[in-house]
């Protein structure tokens, strides 16, 4: 249990590229906080530098506490679930899992209970003996969770722990990881470039775009109110509609000159508009959109087409009568999020 | 799968022919002529040979200069295989910190492997040279006035090293292909559970590296009992007085500058069946037991 502070950490990796930019940021105890990010952003980066596998370039890493920046992995009092779980093939499952405790010097009647305690959460009892090779892919998965929550470290962190398992089976996990964070309460740092398990996993999320953090909050707030283009177009799936618009004559503007929102103070200039599909109103309003396909997914209904020669999406509830065509919608002042034609930050 | 035939029932036969002709002509046939040869006693001048039974055996159990070869043989064998292979890891595991992924290094460092065997032994002896090699030299630093090719001792010393200084380079390669094949993932998992570096060696690189190991280790044996003859001939200026010989060595002494056919057949069958009993134990233990996926 822990909390972790960043302060301006960043890494400049020997080849001279910066993969984080300085970096500050606080875990507080117990959080589940999850990095994500398209490939590349340095998600893994800034996790390595937390665990001491990777030097940090500059700024303090405090665990509890205690700068750790040249502390060893070993001594960081963490546990990592890595995306290949990492087992030692030539060791049995259980010996797998107690190899971080037998270093530590536990006694062995501890750790031999200790294993058998997070075998049976785990459900890998019966299969204690074998080697990694031995197991499918979502047991080796559940041995490397094995491995981290006997250490009882102050912090856990997962680099796409999830992503060799198949869909459903990573539903299933990510409800059981998720669930044993909340039994077990310690902080946990998450990487995924999957903005589903992001959503349903963070008390916050950090969404990390080149190196640098685009923006910090609750999985409600980056979804309702993403602090620029890019969070708006990441998080979600359709992503958040944005639309070439401008300020004019005391207006926001559509480019054909629908009027969608009266402007704050004044101004003038280009802007992105954003919409999230499920707030678009069909049915009613100032706005014309060409309906160009239907997609059904069963619960409700994405139209697909354009709004003033833009893409655009809207959702449709499953009762509606949605065809494809020319509809009349309303973009509902309260769901209008604008943001900086050329920063893409939100004004 | 689909299996492949053949409508002519001789053309696979003939396919398999140049393959099956040298295996017999330069193995099975040989070996046939050593066995035959160690049960009888031949006169060196080719004019006939007597049927012996297992004298010629015999006579080699009961010679204390065969035994004291062998015992030789023995020591010679572990000791290069030892340091070979425990220098070699040595320096795998301290390249592969810095080398992890560069290629060019390997290559480079393979060279070595390429020094003929009397190179090697040639090599050995301006190394050891009596009055000015370098080796030589250094030793006398401290105190060890080192007499190659007249000292027993100081012979079978230099014997030693050059071998281990020709074989190193090979099992170098071979490690540190298998240390650099290991996930990086896995020596990470191991360095958060483990804070000794020499544990950690020793609970997972080295059971990982076990593979390359036991083939390295059946690849040495075999090198320092029969691809050593040059390099000890080269040391020994084909001259071996009571200097140390390997068993390999001893057969070509026997047979060529001896003349003692059915004595240096019969050496030449023991090694044979050494040989069978090398390949035995790597095909049941190791093959058998040593391998992950
Ligand atoms: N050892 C290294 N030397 C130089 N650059 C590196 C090194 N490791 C990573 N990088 C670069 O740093 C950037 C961030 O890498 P990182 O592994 O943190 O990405 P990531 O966000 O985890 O991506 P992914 O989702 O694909 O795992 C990448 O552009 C990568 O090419
Ligand atoms: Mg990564």
């Amino acid at each position: 249990m822990a909390r972790v502070t960043l302060d301006r950490v960043h890494k400049v990796y020997p080849n001279g590229f910066e993969a984080v930019r300085p970096t500050s940021f606080q875990i507080e105890d117990g959080e589940f906080l999850v990095l994500v990010g398209p490939s590349g952003c340095g998600k893994s980066t800034l996790l390595r530098m937390i665990a001491g596998l990777e030097d940090i370039t500059g700024g303090t890493l405090t665990i509890d506490g205690r700068e750790v920046n040249s502390v060893g992995p070993a001594d960081r009092d963490i546990a990592m679930v890595f995306q290949n779980y990492a087992l030692y093939p030539h060791m049995t499952v259980r010996r797998n899992i107690a190899y971080g405790l037998a270093n530590r010097g536990t006694p062995r009647d501890r750790i031999a209970a200790k294993v058998e305690e997070a075998a049976r959460m785990l459900n890998l009892t019966d299969h204690l003996d074998r080697k990694p090779a031995q197991l499918s892919g979502g047991q080796r998965q559940r041995v490397a969770m094995g491995r981290a929550i006997v250490r009882d470290p102050a912090l856990f962190l997962f680099d796409e722990p999830l992503s060799n398992l198949d869909a459903k089976l990573r539903n299933q996990m990510r409800i059981e990881i998720k669930a044993l964070q909340r039994r077990l309460g310690v902080t946990s740092i998450y990487v995924t470039h999957d903005q589903v398990e992001a959503m349903t996993m963070a008390d916050r999320i950090i969404v990390l775009n080149g190196g640098v953090i685009e923006q910090i909050g609750t999985p409600a707030e980056i979804y309702h109110s993403p602090a620029s283009t890019f969070v708006a177009s990441f998080m979600g799936a359709p992503p958040m509609n944005l639309i070439e618009a401008a300020f004019e004559t005391g207006a926001v503007r559509l480019p054909d000159g629908t009027a969608v929102m009266d402007a704050p103070g004044g101004r003038s200039g280009p802007i992105t508009l954003g919409i999230r599909p499920e707030d678009v109103r069909l049915g009613r309003g100032s706005a014309t959109f060409d309906v160009a396909l239907v997609e059904e997914l069963g619960a409700h209904r994405l139209l697909h087409g354009k709004l003033s020669g833009q893409p655009f999406t809207a959702h449709a509830l499953k009762e509606s009568d949605a065809t494809t065509g020319s509809h009349r919608i309303d973009l509902p002042f309260e769901a209008l999020a604008l943001f900086d034609r050329e920063t893409g930050m939100r004004l | 799968m689909k299996r492949a035939g053949f409508d002519n029932p001789w053309l696979p036969i003939l396919l398999l022919l140049p393959q099956l002709s040298i295996i017999c002509l330069f193995f099975y046939w040989p070996a046939w002529q050593a066995l035959r040869s160690s049960f009888f006693l031949e006169d060196p001048f080719g004019f006939g040979e007597t049927f012996v039974g297992l004298q010629n055996y015999t006579r080699l159990w009961d010679s204390p200069q065969y035994m004291k070869n062998a015992w030789f043989t023995l020591w010679f064998s572990f000791l290069v295989t030892f340091f070979s292979l425990a220098i070699a890891l040595l320096l795998a595991v301290k390249a592969d910190t810095v080398l992890r992924g560069a290629r060019t290094y390997r290559t480079l460092l393979m060279w070595v492997y390429a020094v003929a065997p009397p190179v090697a032994g040639f090599i050995a002896l301006i190394l050891f040279n009596q009055r000015w090699g370098p080796l030589t030299e250094a030793f006398a630093q401290f105190g060890w006035l080192l007499r190659v090719r007249l000292e027993y001792f100081d012979t079978a010393f230099a014997m030693i090293v050059a071998s281990v200084w020709k074989q190193v380079p090979v099992n170098f390669i071979f490690f540190l292909s298998g240390l650099q094949s290991i996930p990086r993932a896995v020596r990470e998992a191991a360095l958060i559970d483990n804070r000794s570096g020499i544990s950690r060696f020793w609970t997972v690189t080295f059971p990982l590296l076990a593979p390359t190991g036991f083939f390295l280790l059946i690849i040495n044996i075999t090198y320092s009992l029969f691809d050593t003859f040059g390099m000890i001939d080269t040391i020994l200026r084909n001259n071996p007085g009571d200097q140390p010989v390997t068993l390999v060595y001893q057969v070509y002494l026997d047979g060529f500058r001896g003349q003692d056919i059915g004595g240096s057949s019969a050496q030449s069958v023991v090694l044979m069946v050494l040989v069978l009993a090398l390949t035995v134990f790597q095909f049941r233990l190791v093959e058998r037991r040593i391998h992950y996926t």
